[in-house]
């Protein structure tokens, strides 16, 4: 079970009472009119489906009934941060990227992380050179 | 003055009115108080009930000049009067339920829609849609912590609080008026199934009902 923090009952609550409701920023395309096809069907059908930081729509259903976003890691399931609709998030797949890096844990091609590898020992290891 | 249509939902005369949980009591049984009874509940039937949505500064001001209580400061507040027979409580950050003694509500809905003016506002009757059942006694936690996920320890649960949640298979609104005593405002088409419910999790500490 989760336990998530809605932000505006300002506490943790069961999973129970939240429903997610997809990937979160999706706009409308601004002129209808004008929309290609292929920009309507990406808007209808077309979801991300990353491995690893991933921003959700959520509901929080029998509580406050309030939508609001979480940042999630699809592989570990942690809750990175909520917050609440029309706010950007402070955590992004690439500002944990820049942070894991800075602290010198790497993420590899594969999203894997190597712990205590540095920048340089993560290059040779694939045979990169600079 | 919106133009809202409003009318008097209490019928007159001699029509009767039963409450949501008549045929439960009938039905299901109200047990008498026992030597060991640790749990009382009881109906608190007909009460007036009013959804309140718009922005809380305008709802604040028009609630103090009319029924004299103002808006909870804080998400999950409640808060009452003197006697406790008026009491408004944070839903959502644009939501406030307002429970009032049966009949007030007709004369406290026209009046806030009058001072509201032309403000952002909707107002609802739902005491047609919900009841409320109390619960007493030193086991009354104990019964709520059979029923419901949320944590009802006075460390996290204090008096003034009120929350909507999972109760059982339903939702309910949870409150604490007072240090002994819990209100949970139920729908109407649940109020059957959280009575029975809460009278078998209540077995164990002998529940009684006073109606
Ligand atoms: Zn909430």
């Amino acid at each position: 079970m989760f336990y998530i923090l809605c932000p505006y009952c300002g506490e943790h609550r069961e999973e129970e009472e939240f429903h997610p409701k997809g990937q979160a920023h999706i706009a409308r395309p601004a002129d209808p009119e004008n929309t290609s096809d292929d920009e309507w069907g990406d808007y209808l059908f077309f979801r991300d489906n990353p491995r690893g930081v991933h921003h959700e729509l959520w509901v929080h259903a029998v509580g406050c009934r309030k939508f609001f976003n979480i940042t999630r890691h699809t592989v570990s399931y942690e809750i990175l941060e909520v917050y609440k609709m029309g706010e950007q998030p402070s955590i992004t797949a690439e500002s944990l990227a820049s942070a894991e890096k800075s602290q010198g844990v790497q993420v590899g091609d594969g999203g894997q992380q190597t712990v205590g590898a540095s920048d340089s020992a993560a290059k040779d290891s694939r045979g990169t050179k600079v | 003055m919106s133009n809202a249509q409003q009318f008097d939902t209490r019928p007159q005369g001699e029509i009767p009115v039963e409450s949501p949980l008549a045929y439960s009591m009938q039905r299901s049984g109200a047990p008498k108080a026992k030597a060991g009874t640790k749990v009382t509940m009881r109906e608190r039937p007909f009460l007036g009930q009013l959804t309140l949505r718009g922005g809380a500064i305008v709802l604040d001001e028009a609630l103090r000049e009319v029924v004299g209580l103002g808006l909870p400061g804080e998400p999950l507040g409640l808060v009452q009067d003197q006697a406790g027979e008026r009491s408004i409580q944070w839903i959502s950050p644009d939501e406030w339920l307002l429970i009032v003694p049966g009949g007030e509500e007709f004369d406290i809905e026209r009046r806030l829609r009058e001072a509201l003016g032309d403000a952002h506002f909707a107002i609802s009757n739902v005491g047609g849609g919900q009841t409320v059942l109390e619960l007493e006694g030193e086991a009354a936690s104990e019964v709520l912590k059979k029923s419901v996920a949320y944590d009802v320890h006075p460390r996290h649960f204090s008096v003034g609080k009120g929350v909507t949640t999972v109760f059982a298979k339903a939702t309910v609104i949870l409150r604490r008026p007072s240090e002994e005593r819990w209100e949970l405002v139920v729908r109407r088409s649940f109020a059957d199934y959280t009575y029975r419910w809460l009278l078998d999790a209540g077995e164990e500490f002998d529940i009684a009902v006073e109606n």
